[in-house]
């Protein structure tokens, strides 16, 4: 039983709408003893209905009720919120729901997971669906009581009439394994939110134990019978052509070697001789010309020199070059953020059976409907002989590697005939993932005569984050077919702007992006990476808000109130800033007596409809360089929240994973490759380095508040939150994401033969 | 056909026809159809892969085959049966570690889960009542990507209580 797995009588049920269904998407051992390769010739729905309320939600004829939605699970328990929402809407037990997600046969499109928008879009039509099922369900009560429907009434999964309780009838006596056949017509009424005994409330979530005991299902556990095991062999240096390989080179249990131009995979029967034959198969490449930058002052170097491909200006308000001419007191300065890696605690894994007729595909990446269609294309398949289902990975965070895996595996599949399961390396995983995006981003700033700040200007050089894209819609937009050759990717323009509601005289929101498509091959393409652009704009854009506010001789906390004006944005400032006893006063801005100082900073950030501001308490070795943060708080709006206690997960684990990419986190290249491959060469927070406190402030959570998403927003602002901090507590602005000791230790040293 | 190696798993005797280099990952994974230990980096840098050996926490992505000869290995789907067994518990009883995880909600994506519950228990079944240092040192070099280090370190710090509580 697991909160992902369907049950096989909705999937009978849904053949009523045209589809024919003869493989099992549940990975328990029983079901994938049963799981054989798929027939020839099969099709599912093209499209599954988003208007019939059946293409939803399902009750059998036990009263259980399965519900569908086009969205995922990427660890954070949005499941248990989305059964919370059902349950209460229909008034049955929350265990008697199900949730099934992210399977094209079964669920509805939604294109998956993304955006923080897993309540927002799908809690909100399961809500809708939910609300029109009871309607229904009252309706058809109506007719066999011979009761009008006002007169009844609906709880704990049966409909009764008001006054006369011994006459009911349960869900399944009512509709029990038949279909609705009603439109979802958006004239069901959901519940007044002040009447919720489900939603909004701490329930615990319904993974969880399963994940401590070994008995949930994950992609890596999916068998099919007969099926093979593959590995990649990537070109050791980006851009390298394949050449050659020894063929008369024996390797236990090696079936073949799929070769298609640059693309390279050993097939064996057991897993382990596949790892065995892609480490030992002797290859020959090209030897390319450098591709990547030398080191990150080039990169930044180059970021910034080059004349951009793409401008956009967002924002323009005064006149903010003149104001910057004209002012005595100048602020003009570079913040820099590297490249990172999802880095995924388990490298992507997808199994794929692909025959003449027919493509299955099991995945754990968060947007299995688009890659559907890329499925179809690279097996030359229409899509009603494609499935794509989805179980869960290891968490993911945006555009990882899981999509590239999913490619993988059916293009080895299709090219032995064979089932194929293909789990990447840590290699293939951290070196090769597609990357969040670099930016070089200019900060200038002026301060006038009385003190006061008159000037904001951003404006970003960086790649953008969608050069490889979001979602994998056509083939060429994955890994395999860009080492193959002669597939376009939809790759697009994703601009490096802040979000932040301040008021200032003058001010400029700019971003310019440079052609990075040449890296497509790479495992330096950019993508998604949680709360794309987000970290980098608001590092920069907040600590730069430091620095008026520092040469404005204010407190940080207090510049930021005055120069915000939206309610929602002062409310989340003042919330962490009371919930952590900050005390008005202007930043440090000196070192204080070593050699282990301390400081605060503070940084907020909106991110589409959600608010967090972030104080970070950290204590910083003088003579090592080695920062920790001992405190978070987070205020955190995010309007009405469905289950705080899953919220406040959540929120904790974006700001430990934002931290952890603050303080150690920046992909190393040389020109030719990526050289962080693995947690030595990409090192993330240990236990050692996690606050002894973290505290969650939730902000604005009223049952009459819309939900605005959580997946991400609390990442946005934390390392601004701690570099302010370390310049509270050193005087020295780090301008330049990670702040590793080695890094701290130069720029305090800088600092004292300045000051000195 | 390789020679048999006969080893306990989660206290049933097994017998395995594979290479004795064969990692012992893939050999509960995917002969004997385990799911607690997952591959994470097959270095013995993450912890994904922890099984315990005779009580011992061993990263099973690089032991071989041969080295568990003989041997016990409790993987996380055993952990809860070979605990109520040693303490004479109903054979539902939990690991405390487990229901300290539980508890707290001490996951995101769970990949990683294995790695702390099968280290944390080794070490609180020798140590019950660690101190908070000692704690650290002992989950040391796990990671976790999601960053759910709070609340995993929230569990193990109430197992440790509950157990000194216990023993």
């Amino acid at each position: 039983m697991s909160a992902h797995g369907g049950g096989v009588s909705r999937r009978d049920f849904l053949t009523a709408t045209g589809g024919l269904f003869v493989s099992i998407a549940v990975p328990s051992a029983a079901v994938a003893a049963a799981n054989t390769a798929t027939v020839a010739g099969v099709a599912w729905p093209t499209k599954i209905a988003t208007d019939q309320l059946d293409s939803w939600l399902w009750v059998g004829a036990d009263g259980k009720v399965t519900a569908a939605v086009g969205k995922i699970d990427a660890g954070m328990g949005i499941a248990t919120s989305f059964a919370q929402i059902v349950a209460e809407e229909l008034d049955v037990a929350f265990d008697a729901v199900t949730i099934q997600m992210g399977d094209t046969a079964t669920t509805p499109d939604q294109r998956g997971t993304g955006s923080s928008n897993g309540i927002i879009d799908g809690g909100s039509v399961l809500r809708n669906a939910s609300a029109e099922a009871r309607t229904a369900l009252l309706a058809i009560a109506a007719g066999r009581l011979n009761v009008p429907a006002g007169q009844l009434m609906t709880a704990n999964g049966e409909v009764s009439v008001i006054g006369a309780p011994e006459r009911r009838l349960s869900y399944g006596e009512l509709i029990g394994s038949k279909r609705f056949d009603v439109k979802m017509s958006g004239s069901a009424k959901p519940k007044d939110p002040r009447q919720y005994r489900l939603v909004g409330k701490p329930v615990p979530r319904k993974d969880v134990e399963l994940k401590i005991t070994a008995k949930y299902d994950y992609m890596v556990d999916f068998k099919l019978r007969g099926m093979l095991h593959a590995r990649v062999i990537r070109p050791p240096q980006a851009n390298a052509r394949f050449v050659s390989y020894d063929t008369k080179q024996k390797l236990t249990g090696l079936l073949n070697v799929v070769v298609r131009g640059d693309f390279v995979a050993v097939v064996c029967t057991r897993e382990e001789q596949a790892i065995e034959a892609s480490r030992l198969l002797r290859l020959k490449w090209s030897t390319p010309a450098p591709m990547f930058s030398s080191s990150y002052d080039a990169l930044y170097k180059r970021l910034r020199d080059t004349k951009p491909d793409a401008t956009s200006e967002n924002l323009k308000t005064g006149d903010p070059f003149g104001a910057f001419a004209a002012a005595t007191t100048r602020l003009d300065v570079f913040y820099e953020y590297p490249f990172q890696s999802h880095a995924c605690m388990g490298p992507a894994c997808a199994v794929a059976d692909v025959g003449t007729g027919h493509a299955r595909v099991w995945m754990g990446g968060q947007k299995p409907y688009p890659l559907r269609k890329a499925i179809a294309q690279l097996a030359g398949l229409s899509v009603e002989h494609v499935r794509v289902s989805w179980l869960p990975g290891p968490g993911s965070y945006g555009m990882n590697d899981a999509d590239d895996a999913a490619l993988d595996a059916a293009l080895i599949s299709k090219e032995v005939g064979k089932p194929v399961r293909l789990q990447y390396s840590r290699a293939d995983a951290t070196g090769w993932d597609p990357k969040g995006p670099p930016s070089a981003i200019h900060m200038r700033g002026a301060i006038d005569d009385t003190g006061e700040a008159i000037l904001y200007d951003f404006e970003s050089h960086g790649y953008s984050g969608r050069v490889r894209p979001s979602g994998t819609d056509t083939f060429g937009d994955g890994l395999s077919a860009q080492l193959i050759g002669g597939y376009k990717a939809n790759s697009s323009n994703l601009f490096q702007l802040p979000s932040e509601g301040y008021k200032f005289a003058n001010k400029r929101r700019a971003a310019n992006l440079l052609d990075w498509t040449a890296s497509l091959n790479t495992g330096l393409r950019t993508a998604h990476l949680r709360d794309p652009d987000g970290m980098a704009t608001c590092f920069a854009s907040e600590c730069f808000i430091d620095e008026l506010a520092y040469a404005s001789k204010m407190d940080a906390v207090a510049f930021r109130l005055k120069h915000l004006s939206d309610a929602r944005h002062k409310a989340v400032v003042n919330a962490a800033a009371e919930k952590a006893g900050w005390q008005t006063r202007m930043s440090a801005g000196k070192r204080g007596a070593g050699p282990v100082v301390t400081g605060r900073g503070i940084a907020y950030a909106p991110r589409a409809g959600t608010l967090v501001a972030i104080v970070a308490e950290v204590e910083i070795n003088i003579d090592t360089g080695k920062l920790r943060v001992t405190r978070f708080v987070a205020a955190h709006d995010c309007g009405f929240v469905v289950n705080p206690l899953s919220l406040v997960g959540t929120v904790e684990a974006n700001l430990i994973q934002a931290m952890s990419r603050a303080m150690f986190e920046a992909v190393q290249f040389d020109e030719h490759q990526v050289t962080s491959i693995d947690w030595t060469t990409y090192p993330i927070a240990d236990i050692s380095d996690v606050p002894d406190q973290i505290e969650v402030v939730i902000v604005n959570n009223f049952p009459n508040m819309k939900s605005t998403g959580a997946g991400e927003p609390a990442t946005r602002p934390v390392a601004a939150a701690i570099g302010n901090a370390i310049f509270d507590a050193t005087g020295v602005r780090m301008r330049r994401v990670p702040f590793t000791p080695l890094a701290l230790k130069a720029a305090l040293k800088a600092i004292e033969s300045t000051t000195a | 056909m390789a020679k048999a190696t006969i080893l306990r798993v989660n206290g049933k005797k097994v017998s395995v026809s594979v290479s004795p280099e064969t990692p012992l990952l893939y050999v509960l994974r995917n002969d004997l159809g385990e799911r607690g230990p997952r591959f994470g980096c097959g270095l013995a840098q993450c912890g994904a892969c922890t099984v315990q050996v005779d009580g011992q926490a061993v990263r099973s992505c690089v032991a071989p085959l041969s080295a568990v000869s003989g041997k016990s290995v409790t993987t996380l789907g055993g952990l809860a049966g070979d605990y109520a067994q040693r303490r004479k518990q109903p054979s539902d009883t939990l690991h405390p570690v487990q229901a300290a995880f539980i508890e707290q909600q001490a996951t995101q994506c769970g990949y990683c889960v294995n790695g702390w519950i099968m280290t944390a228990a080794a070490f609180l079944d020798k140590k019950p009542g660690a101190s908070d240092a000692e704690i650290h040192v002992a989950l040391s070099g796990l990671k976790c990507r999601c960053g759910s280090h709070m609340s995993m370190l929230r569990a193990v710090r109430l197992a440790s209580a509950n157990m000194a509580a216990a023993s």
